[in-house]
């Protein structure tokens, strides 16, 4: 399949400058490479799925919330559509706009956490501490107020109040990670050595950032997606007609649970988790691969007995080797 | 030693590095009630030093932690802008702000780092460090030959295995050749080496202070080698400098200060330090009898500041800090800031 | 307490963000269209109403930004949020203040539940890794994935419909009549049941991730070695050594998580018609009715701000430490 070689390159041009074999590691690791799959596959349905869909998804047929058989996979709704072809039409958006927020958010996390942990000072606190008014304000109410506010919405505009209001964790992150680094010893060399500022920040700071930012830049994604969908539920105009969270609120709206059309809503949530459960592997592998201790895997330490002749090892100790 | 092949009296124009009165004060946070009397505390950590590099010589500032030598040498380095006092290149006053003065600056005075397992970017190979140096300080020099120089220089030999590795893959000894071959990518004249062999294997530390002195004699390079280990100071410096509480209460020539301490501090740290040639417990006349601990920076004590762990501490050392005393009396340039060698004092006990 | 001050403090200015945003949003946005909502109800709205409406949206024009930012900070303070179109014509703040106990007991029970079970539960997991326990982990992985209202959903479909033990939808019974009573307080906490189930069983996975890791590092520490060492029992070293440095982080990550939860749970309300605040937000989206929605933004962000204040009170209370932190 041509699907998983294309994502397994792609963190490897993320960090040219990593050495070879901390890059190997990371893709050893099982839950990365299962998260980078799902996550590889979904964006394949992004791109084709409209194409491959075996019916317009708006298109009305005679078979009224029927339940899924050979024609319709995922059953139909009360107009005749094709939930099957709605799912993999909705992909290209909710893919589309978890990504574009999760960039816009992941850029200002960049410029919001690394300037202000790295020039500290005044302007450094006031910056930490506007995110921190971003970070505690509820995201989803202010999002909704923002987007309903606007002359005009489509997923674009969406994605854009999404990464927006949704950048402070990040920044909260980076900016914590960045104090921690501005004072280390290869900063202050590069700074004697006559590197300018923003070379230092962006050669020597930035690429020992690379595994943080990835992990916020993941965990963006998560937030604007649910969020996205979540807006698309209550019915918030502009969504792409068939986004996920749209078929969820017809659904919704067309007493489809009353009516037992259980077809309407399970497989959409099951795409919702498949989507979620692959970026939150994701994160969990860089997660390992920045502190090896959360590393799962067999581990008969903890039950280790006394025996003669065998030094107990604690298991702590040995984990810490 | 190797000192004595050197001139031994160097003219005023082999001066390259200066510092006068050097002072630095770090703000400390205000707590509440300093906020009503409007006292601005702060961690004396360097305070109205003065030392000369000179052209090909080593001066060495021996001191224990905390004493502020690491600060002196990030002052001179420019990396940590002074509260007080003056830092001259050759007689001129430094101001090397940011940008283009700063890095006409740092050609010319470069620095070693204590820590070669934290000096060298995790993430950058051996050449990009180099290159990076090369690149900001000579843009014609022609990197390739230059790379291969360096590492040569440093004895990383041969220089093409080591270009594309990554710190990790190097052993301590080995990064320390490489962060000096940076410092000297820069082609400086002095180099501030900040406890460049403190975090290495004892055996391995012999090499890099040899490759130091090597490039002292070589490039002719003013260094200044900050150390807590007087036995180091006393193998390789021609001046050494002492340390104490961000006060220089001791300088001279290596060979005086070592064998004839003359400053109680100095005498406590010479006879701390492990000697072969003194036997295990035997007690020289001061050692063991000053306890205790550097005192708080923050309201060091009044007077000579290790009057309270000192034991010939008198009134007056209580009452007024020490000048520079000469300690020989013959122009030698051994002194002490002690008041046991004021002119009056030294009367007192001759009587 | 200067750390209590300075996070009072902080609220303070976050509640004064907000309440701004809720001012310039409008304003900032050309063709308003609470304009036409005040049209289309001419005649029903008497003068006040509609002089209340200007100053909230920004309609009079004629004024001064400065001038209009007084006003508007007046009527706030007075409790005047606008009417409700969905609701007409009540009062914002009275539709509001119907609905906020509902979501209140709902969030709060429901998050205290959920942090302490949580935590519980990633202790645990922490702890026994690599036994069965492990089993949490893809279980909580796939439910921290999923959104609120869909597991909602799924909830009503199996349990409360076709004869399911749960009602489906509503506060409380409808032969019932709100009053202090038994009747009133048993039904209403029947209902809440399943929509309780859901805020917890969605939330409580953040908290038992996020407890596992922190006990994973923690248990690679030296003090927990020598604990063991000393020939500690397992119990005492997994309680009072490795859960009790590892809680910390978990307690300051709830003041930020409070935020998400309250998200999800308005949108448990809609799924379950549940009579709070989330409810009431879905009411007013689906009939545009702008005064309210911006009313129940001030008022969950400022619900928010004083969860966290208390939450930041807990943490100082566990660890002496924040006294002194900067």
């Amino acid at each position: 399949m041509a699907v998983p070689t294309d994502v397994l390159s792609a963190p490897v041009e993320e960090s040219p400058a990593k050495p070879r074999r901390r890059r190997s590691s990371f893709l050893r690791n099982g839950k990365a490479v299962s998260g980078l799959v799902i996550i590889g596959f979904l964006l394949v349905l992004a791109v084709i799925g409209p194409w491959i869909a075996p019916y317009d998804p708006g298109q009305r047929g005679d078979d009224l919330l029927v339940g899924p058989n050979a024609a319709h996979w995922f059953g139909t709704t009360h107009l005749g559509q094709d939930v099957f072809s709605q799912i993999l039409d909705g992909t290209r958006s909710v893919m589309l706009v978890g990504l574009v927020a999760g960039l816009v958010a992941t850029v200002l996390a960049i410029v919001f956490g690394v300037t202000s942990g790295y020039f500290g000072g005044t302007g450094g606190e006031t910056l930490s501490a506007v995110s921190n008014v971003f970070l505690v304000i509820p995201a989803l109410p202010l999002i909704l107020i923002i987007t309903l506010s606007l002359p005009e919405t489509n997923d674009l505009t969406i994605a854009l109040v999404i990464g927006l209001t949704s950048w402070a964790w990040g920044a909260r992150v980076l900016r914590a990670q960045t104090l921690s680094l501005r004072r280390r010893d290869y900063v202050e060399a590069a700074r004697a050595t006559g590197e300018s500022t923003w070379r230092i920040i962006g050669f020597e700071i930035l690429p020992n950032l690379t595994a943080v930012i990835a992990a916020s830049f993941v965990s963006t994604v998560i937030f604007a997606v649910l969020s996205e969908i979540t807006l698309a539920f209550i019915g918030v105009p502009g969504v792409s007609e068939w986004n996920w969270g749209a078929i969820l609120f017809w659904a919704q709206s067309q007493q489809a649970l009353a009516q037992g059309a259980w077809w309407w809503f399970v497989p959409t949530g099951l795409a919702i988790a498949l989507l979620g459960t692959g970026l939150a592997l994701l994160n969990f592998g860089i997660d390992e691969y920045v502190n090896p201790r959360l590393r799962g895997g067999p581990q008969q330490v903890r039950g280790v007995k006394m025996r003669v002749g065998f030094t107990p090892v604690l298991p702590a100790a040995k984990e810490s080797r | 030693m190797t000192a004595s092949a050197k001139p031994t009296a160097p003219g005023a124009t082999d001066v390259v590095l200066e510092a006068v009165g050097l002072t630095k004060h770090f703000p400390v946070r205000p707590r509440p009630r300093d906020l009503l009397s409007r006292r601005r505390r702060a961690v004396r950590a360097v305070d109205d030093v003065g030392l000369v590099l000179r052209r090909g010589q080593v001066t060495a500032m021996v001191g224990e932690s905390g004493s502020g030598k690491s600060t002196v040498a990030r002052l001179l380095a420019q990396l940590v802008r002074q509260t007080a006092g003056e830092i001259r290149l050759h007689g001129t006053e430094v101001r090397a702000g940011g940008g283009r003065s700063f890095r006409a600056y740092c050609r010319r005075v470069q620095m070693v780092f204590q820590d070669p397992f934290a000096s060298l970017n995790p993430v950058h190979t051996v050449r990009y460090h180099l290159t990076r140096a090369l690149r900001i300080h000579h843009r014609d020099r022609d990197v390739t030959e230059a790379l291969r120089e360096l590492l040569t220089r440093v004895q990383l030999t041969p220089p093409d295995q080591f270009l594309a590795k990554y710190p990790h893959e190097l052993s301590g000894g080995q990064r320390q050749r490489v962060a000096i071959a940076r410092a000297l990518a820069a082609g400086p004249e002095a180099l501030l080496a900040d406890e460049p062999v403190s975090m290495l294997d004892v055996s391995i530390r012999l090499g890099v202070l040899n490759l130091l002195r090597d490039l002292r004699d070589r490039l002719d390079l003013a260094i200044l080698y900050i150390t807590h280990d007087i036995a180091s100071a006393r193998y390789f410096a021609d001046d050494v400098l002492v340390m104490y509480a961000g006060q220089v209460v001791e300088g001279g020539d290596g060979e005086a200060v070592t064998q004839r301490a003359a400053h109680p501090y100095t005498r406590l740290l010479v006879a701390s330090a492990p000697d072969p040639d003194r036997i295990a417990g035997g007690t020289t006349e001061d050692s063991g009898e000053a306890g205790g601990e550097p005192p708080s920076l923050i309201d060091p004590p009044s007077g000579c500041r290790f009057h309270p762990r000192c034991p010939h501490a008198m009134a007056r050392c209580r009452a007024e800090a020490p000048p520079r005393l000469s300690v020989d009396g013959n122009g030698s340039g051994h002194w002490a800031a002690c008041w046991l060698y004021d002119a009056t004092t030294v009367a007192e006990a001759s009587t | 307490m200067t750390y209590v001050l300075r996070r009072v403090g902080f609220y303070l200015f976050t509640a004064w963000a907000a309440i701004t945003i809720n001012f310039f949003l409008p304003r900032a946005i050309p063709g308003d269209p609470v304009q036409s909502l005040i049209s289309r109800a001419r005649g029903q709205l008497d003068a006040e109403a509609v002089q209340s409406l200007y100053i909230l949206f920004g309609l009079d024009t004629d004024q001064g930004i400065l001038s209009q930012y007084w006003d508007y900070w007046g009527q706030l303070l007075r409790g005047d949020l606008g009417l409700s179109f969905t609701f007409f014509p009540t009062p914002v703040i009275d539709v509001i203040a119907d609905s906020l106990p509902w979501t209140l007991a709902l969030v709060g029970i429901t998050t205290v539940i959920s942090f302490l079970l949580g935590t519980g539960l990633g202790v645990l997991a922490g702890w026994w890794r690599g036994s069965w326990v492990d089993i949490v982990m893809p279980v909580t992985t796939f439910l921290s994935s999923i959104p609120y209202f869909w597991l909602g959903l799924i909830a009503i479909t199996l349990l409360a419909d076709q004869g399911g033990p749960f009602p489906s939808s509503g506060g409380f019974d409808p032969g019932v009549v709100p009053s202090w009573d038994l009747d009133f307080i048993g039904s209403a906490i029947y209902h809440s049941l399943l929509p309780a189930i859901t805020i917890l069983v969605t939330s409580m996975s953040g908290w038992v991730l996020s407890m596992r890791n922190m006990m994973l590092t923690v248990a690679a520490e030296d003090y927990i070695t020598v604990a063991h060492a000393k020939g500690l029992s397992e119990r005492r070293v997994m309680v009072s050594y490795a859960a009790r440095n590892a809680l910390l982080p978990n307690v300051s990550s709830f003041a930020l998580a409070l935020g998400l939860i309250v998200g999800g749970t308005l949108l448990v309300e809609i799924v379950f018609s549940y009579p709070g605040v989330g409810f009431q937000l879905f009411a007013a989206v689906g009939a545009k009715d702008y005064p309210l929605i911006q009313g129940i933004f001030l008022v969950i962000t400022l619900s928010v701000l004083v969860a966290n204040l208390v939450a930041d009170l807990v943490y100082l209370l566990l660890d002496p430490r924040t006294r002194k932190e900067g």
